[in-house]
C-alpha cells in the first residue's frame, strides 16, 4: 500500500498550488480579475491541505494543516511594486508565463488527485475516494480558469 | 385636467385595478410654461431612454423646437404615463451649453473646428494605427442610449471591418449581469416575462431592484395593484428602506455581499418544504441534483446569520415565494453590481425554474435592464456579444455571420469572448489599445476608481474620440469631440427590458454643425473605405430604416428575430415585443411557454461559464450537460466579498441612483425641475450608525476608501446599520474641477471610492461593496441634506421639508387622449 505516498504528494502539490495562486495574485494586482480570483482559488487549496493532513493521520503522517500561506511582509511590499509595475505594458508577457506555470502545477494535482482516487477504489477506501471526489472538481475548475484566463489574455498580448 | 406636482409625487395619482384587469390609462403631459395643446403645432411618436423602462410618449413639437412631452395612452408598457425624468427631462435637449461644433486639441487645448478636419483626425490616427499594430490597438465604448440601428452599424463597422474584438457598452454597468444570468440558465439573453405580469402576479420578488426610483412607471403600476382588490404581497431584497420596503410585506436587508448566502438559504427552504415542482424539473431542465446538494447546507439559519437578517423574516420570505402561485421576480442593481453578482442572479432564475414558474401570465422573470437601450446593445453586438445572440465560440454561428455581412469568417474576431469595458480600460492602461473612441458615455464619472480612470483616459499615448451631446468630464479629456444629435433629433427604433421595440421619430433639427450618430458612424466606414469581400462597401445602408432592415437579415431566425417588423408598423400604434417573425406576427408576450427555450447546443448564445472562476465551458462541455436544450438549473457557492470592513474602513459603502437623475446627470442636471429636486450629493446612514458616530442630519462629512475622498451632507435614514449610502450620478462638469476634482480637494463622484473589481461571469464592475469610513468635517447649521424626501432617502426623523417642484413643475393628468 502506497496510499501514504500519494497523499504526502497531493499534500505537498496543493500546498504548492495555493500558494502560486496568490503569488499570482500579487505579481498581478493591478491586472484586477487575475488577483481577486486567484485569492479566491487559493482558499480551495487551503481546504484541500487541511482535509488532506486529516486523512493523512489514518495513514500515520502528521501533514500540517496550516496552510504555507499568505504572503509575508517583503512579498507585500513585491506586492506594492506590481501594483505600480503593473500600469506599464510588460507585464503582459509575465502574466503568460506565469498563466502557464499555473496550469501545469494545477495539471500536476489533478493527475495527483486520479492516482488517490484510483487507489482509494482499488483498496476500497470510501473516506478517500470521497475526498478526491470532493476536492478534484474544484482542482479541475483551477486548471481551467488557468487555460481560460491564458486563452482570453494570449491575442492581445502577443500581437500588439 | 388635473395638475400634480410630479416632482412632490413620483408617482402621480392612483389608479387601481384588480388581478387581471387591464391596468387604466393615463395621460401625463408636461409643456413649456405658457403653452396649452393647442398650442402644439405636431405630435411626434416616441419612447423614453432616460430609465430603462421605455415608456411610451408623443414628443410636443412647436416652431422648430421641442416644447414638451405625453405619454402614449395605447403603448402596452405604461398605459400613457410618464417618469418625472421623461415629464421635465427633454428640456436639457435645448440648454445653452449643447455641443454645436466638432473640438479638436491644438496645444494641449480644445477648439472649434469643422467636421472634415475632426473625422480626418480620427481616422488619420485609426489608419496609422491599423497599420503599425493591427486592430488589436481600437478600442469603441458606447453607451445604453443610442439606437438599434446606430448600435449594429457601430458593431459591423468595428467587428467586420476593423476587425476588433473591443467593443463594449456603457450597459457593461448596468446591465451585462442581467444578459450573463439569462443565458446561463436559459442558453439565450432575453427576458422571459413582460410588464403585464404585474397585473396577473400574486407574489412580486424584487431583488436589489428599488423600482420606485429606477423604473418609476413600473412601479406606478405596483402601487395600482397594490390599491386595488386582491392586492400582491412584495418581498423586497435591499439593504435600504427604499419606497420598494416600504410597501413590502417582507423586506429582507441583507449585509452587502451576501446576495448568493441570501438566494442559497431561500432556496433551501423552498426545496425543504417540498414547494417544487417535479414534472417541470424532470422535463424542461438539467442541473437540479446539483442544486439540491448545494442548497443543503444552507438551512435558513445560517443563511441569516451570515446575511445578518432575522431568520423568521428569510422564512417568511421563502413562504410567500415557494407557494405563490403566480410567482414574479425583478432583479436589478442591488445584484448586478454587487458581489457574485451572476451566481446571485442565476439563483433568482432557479427560483422559477424549480417552481415550474415561466412562460404563463403573471410568472416571470425580469432581469431588469439599467439603461433604456441595453437590450439592443446586447442584441447588435455593441455590447460584447456578436450581433443577433450568435454565440462567439459556435463556428457555425461566426460563419453564418460572415455570411450576412459577405466578409471572410476569418475577419470577424472570435477568438475569445469579446473584451468587456473593464478589460478595455486595462489594456488602454498598459498601452496596448491606443485609440478609444468612447460615444455617449461619461467613464470619467461611470467607472470605478475615478483617479485610475483619469490617468487612463490622459495618458500621452492614448488617441480619446468622444461623441456626446455635452461637454462631459470625459470629453473635457478627449483629443476630438464630435457633437452628436440626441432623441427627438434623430431616427431610430429601440427595445426595452421586456423586449418591446418602440419607434423614435426626428422631431426637430440637432443644433449647430451636430449630426446623429449613425450618421457619424457612417461618414466613419466611409473614410476608412471598408469593403465587403467583393470589394462593395461593407455597410450598404445610408439612413436609419435601411439600417433597421440590414438589421432583421442579421437578427432573422435568431431569438430575437425582428424580421417581421418594419417601420410602418411601429408608427402610429404601441411598441410590439421580439420575436416578430412570420410565425409571431404580433410579436411574443413571453418566452418560453410550454417549457421550449432556445438553449439548444446548436442555437445557445453562450456555452456559459463556471460562476466562481468565470471561466467559460467549451461546447463540448455543454453538449454533455445539455444535449436536449432545456433550461440549466446553475446551482452556486457563496464566497466572502473581496473587501471588507475592518479596523481603518469600518462600514460598508453601497452607491446608487435617485429618481431625479439619470446616469452622470448630463441631461438631468440641465433641467431646473431635476436639478431643483437633487442638487448635490449626499450620505447616508442609519439612525443607530449616526448616532454612534456622533453624526446627525445635515452634517457635512467625508467618506473615505482606501481610494479617495468624497464631501457631502448627511441624511440620517432608515437604512440599515453598518453600511454607508452615496448616489452615483453627481460629477464635476458644473464644479470648477471641470473633469475631475480641483487640486487636492475632495471629490464628490460617488466613484472617487468604489474598488475595481468585476464578476467574474458579467464582468460588471462591483460598486456595492467596499470598505468605507465616515468622518464629521462640519457640524450643521440645522439645515438639512439636500437628499430628496421621496425615495430611499426619506429622512428617519421628522423636521426635513419635503421635497417639492412648486409651480414650474405641475404636469397634467389626463384620461386616454
Amino acid at each position: 500500500m502506497k496510499l501514504d505516498l500519494v497523499l504526502k504528494e497531493l499534500h505537498r502539490a496543493e500546498n504548492e498550488l495555493g500558494h502560486l495562486l496568490l503569488r499570482l495574485s500579487e505579481r498581478h494586482k493591478a491586472d484586477h480579475e487575475t488577483y481577486h480570483v486567484a485569492r479566491d482559488l487559493a482558499v480551495w487549496c487551503q481546504d484541500h491541505v487541511r482535509l488532506l493532513a486529516e486523512a493523512g493521520d489514518a495513514y500515520g503522517l502528521s501533514l500540517d494543516p496550516s496552510p504555507a500561506g499568505e504572503p509575508g511582509p517583503v512579498e507585500r511590499v513585491r506586492e506594492k511594486a506590481a501594483e505600480w509595475l503593473g500600469r506599464r505594458p510588460e507585464p503582459g508577457l509575465l502574466l503568460l508565463a506565469d498563466l502557464r506555470h499555473l496550469y501545469r502545477t494545477a495539471s500536476g494535482v489533478s493527475l495527483d488527485w486520479e492516482l488517490l482516487a484510483q487507489a482509494a477504489q482499488g483498496a476500497r477506501r470510501r473516506g478517500l475516494l470521497e475526498l478526491a471526489g470532493r476536492c478534484h472538481p474544484q482542482t479541475l475548475r483551477q486548471l481551467r480558469w488557468a487555460e481560460a484566463r491564458l486563452k482570453e489574455s494570449a491575442t492581445q498580448v502577443l500581437v500588439s | 385636467m388635473p395638475q400634480v406636482d410630479r416632482i412632490a409625487e413620483p408617482w402621480g395619482t392612483r389608479t387601481p385595478y384588480g388581478p387581471g384587469d387591464p391596468w387604466p390609462v393615463r395621460v401625463d403631459a408636461f409643456l413649456e410654461a405658457g403653452l396649452r395643446e393647442q398650442d402644439v403645432e405636431r405630435w411626434v411618436q416616441s419612447a423614453s431612454i432616460l430609465h430603462s423602462n421605455g415608456d411610451a410618449m408623443d414628443i410636443a413639437v412647436r416652431a422648430g423646437r421641442v416644447v414638451g412631452v405625453r405619454g402614449r395612452a395605447a403603448d402596452r408598457v405604461n398605459h400613457g404615463r410618464l417618469d418625472p425624468k421623461d415629464l421635465y427631462g427633454w428640456q436639457a435637449g435645448n440648454a445653452a451649453d449643447r455641443l454645436t461644433r466638432p473640438l479638436v486639441r491644438e496645444g494641449g487645448r480644445l477648439v472649434e473646428s469643422d467636421w472634415d478636419t475632426a473625422m480626418e483626425r480620427v481616422t488619420g490616427r485609426l489608419k496609422e494605427l491599423l497599420a503599425e499594430q493591427g486592430p488589436s490597438a481600437a478600442g469603441f465604448y458606447t453607451t445604453g442610449q443610442l439606437f438599434l440601428e446606430e448600435y449594429y452599424t457601430l458593431a459591423l463597422i468595428a467587428h467586420g471591418g476593423i476587425g476588433t474584438n473591443h467593443v463594449d457598452g456603457n450597459t457593461r454597468l448596468c446591465t451585462a449581469t442581467a444578459a450573463a444570468a439569462l443565458k446561463e440558465s436559459f442558453g439565450c439573453d432575453g427576458q422571459p416575462g413582460s410588464y403585464t405580469d404585474v397585473d396577473h402576479a400574486d407574489v412580486i420578488a424584487l431583488y436589489g431592484h428599488n423600482v420606485a426610483e429606477t423604473q418609476s412607471v413600473l412601479w406606478s403600476r405596483v402601487l395600482d395593484r397594490l390599491a386595488g382588490p386582491n392586492p400582491p404581497a412584495l418581498v423586497c431584497v435591499d439593504p435600504r428602506e427604499t419606497e420598494v420596503a416600504r410597501a413590502a410585506a417582507v423586506h429582507l436587508a441583507p449585509r452587502p455581499g451576501t446576495n448568493v448566502a441570501l438566494m442559497n438559504g431561500l432556496l433551501h427552504e423552498i426545496v425543504a418544504n417540498g414547494w417544487t415542482d417535479e414534472a417541470y424539473l424532470r422535463d424542461h431542465v438539467v442541473g437540479f441534483e446539483e442544486l439540491r446538494e448545494r442548497v443543503a447546507n444552507w438551512p435558513a439559519e445560517e443563511a441569516a446569520r451570515v446575511c445578518d437578517v432575522p431568520v423568521a423574516d428569510l422564512r417568511e420570505a421563502a413562504r410567500l415565494i415557494g407557494t405563490a402561485e403566480r410567482l414574479l421576480s425583478t432583479v436589478l442593481q442591488g445584484f448586478y453590481q454587487s458581489h457574485q453578482a451572476t451566481a446571485a442572479a442565476v439563483q433568482v432564475n432557479n427560483v422559477h425554474l424549480v417552481r415550474g414558474m415561466l412562460g404563463r401570465p403573471g410568472c416571470g422573470v425580469l432581469q431588469m435592464n439599467g439603461q433604456p437601450t441595453a437590450q439592443n446593445t446586447r442584441e447588435c453586438g455593441a455590447d460584447g456579444d456578436l450581433p443577433g445572440f450568435r454565440n462567439w465560440a459556435n463556428d457555425a454561428h461566426v460563419q453564418d455571420l460572415a455570411r450576412v455581412w459577405n466578409i471572410d469568417p476569418l475577419d470577424i474576431p472570435h477568438y475569445s469572448p469579446p473584451t468587456h469595458a473593464m478589460q478595455m480600460f486595462r489594456y488602454a492602461e498598459e498601452g496596448s489599445i491606443r485609440f478609444l473612441y468612447v460615444i455617449g458615455t461619461n467613464p470619467a464619472v461611470s467607472l470605478p476608481e475615478l483617479r485610475r480612470v483619469r490617468s487612463i483616459l490622459r495618458r500621452e499615448g492614448l488617441f480619446l474620440v468622444v461623441q456626446d451631446i455635452f461637454l462631459s468630464e470625459t470629453a473635457q479629456l478627449a483629443d476630438v469631440v464630435l457633437p452628436a444629435a440626441t432623441w427627438g433629433e434623430k431616427t431610430g427604433t429601440f427595445t426595452n427590458a421586456d423586449r418591446t421595440v418602440h419607434l423614435s421619430d426626428k422631431a426637430v433639427e440637432p443644433p449647430g454643425e451636430a449630426r446623429p450618430d449613425l450618421d457619424i458612424f457612417l461618414d466613419l466606414a466611409r473614410r476608412l473605405d471598408l469593403r465587403d469581400k467583393d470589394g462593395a462597401p461593407l455597410v450598404k445602408w445610408h439612413d436609419a430604416e435601411g439600417a433597421f432592415e440590414g438589421w432583421k437579415e442579421c437578427s432573422r431566425g435568431r431569438p430575437c428575430d425582428y424580421s417581421g417588423l418594419t417601420y410602418d408598423r411601429l408608427r402610429g400604434g404601441s411598441g410590439v415585443q421580439w420575436p416578430c417573425d412570420d410565425e409571431h406576427p404580433d410579436g411574443t408576450e413571453r418566452l418560453y411557454a410550454g417549457g421550449r427555450f432556445f438553449s439548444d447546443p446548436a442555437c445557445c448564445e453562450d456555452y456559459g461559464r463556471d460562476l466562481v472562476t468565470g471561466a467559460p465551458l467549451s461546447g463540448t462541455e455543454y453538449r454533455a450537460l445539455n444535449p436536449d436544450g432545456k433550461a440549466i438549473i446553475k446551482a452556486a457557492e457563496y464566497v466572502p466579498p473581496h473587501e471588507q470592513p475592518g479596523e481603518e474602513f469600518p462600514l460598508w459603502l453601497t452607491t446608487g441612483r435617485t429618481l431625479y437623475h439619470f446616469h452622470t446627470r448630463t441631461k438631468t442636471g440641465r433641467t431646473p425641475q431635476l436639478r431643483r429636486a437633487a442638487p448635490e450629493p449626499w450620505a447616508e446612514l442609519s439612525p443607530g450608525e449616526a448616532a454612534r458616530n456622533g453624526l446627525a442630519e445635515g452634517d457635512l462629512v467625508e467618506i473615505a476608501t482606501p481610494r479617495g475622498s468624497v464631501r457631502a451632507r448627511l441624511r440620517v435614514t432608515g437604512m440599515r446599520d453598518g453600511v454607508v449610502f452615496l448616489p452615483f450620478h453627481y460629477g464635476y462638469w458644473d464644479e470648477p474641477g471641470g473633469s475631475g476634482p480641483e487640486d487636492g480637494e475632495s471629490g464628490r463622484a460617488a466613484n472617487e471610492l468604489t474598488l475595481t473589481d468585476w464578476d467574474p461571469v458579467s464582468k460588471q464592475p462591483i460598486f456595492k461593496t467596499a470598505a468605507a469610513r465616515v468622518t464629521l468635517v462640519k457640524a450643521g447649521d440645522g439645515e438639512p441634506s439636500p437628499a430628496p424626501t421621496t425615495g430611499a432617502s426619506r429622512p428617519a426623523a421628522p423636521g426635513v421639508p419635503p421635497t417639492e417642484g412648486g409651480r414650474a413643475a405641475l404636469a397634467e393628468e389626463g384620461d386616454a387622449a
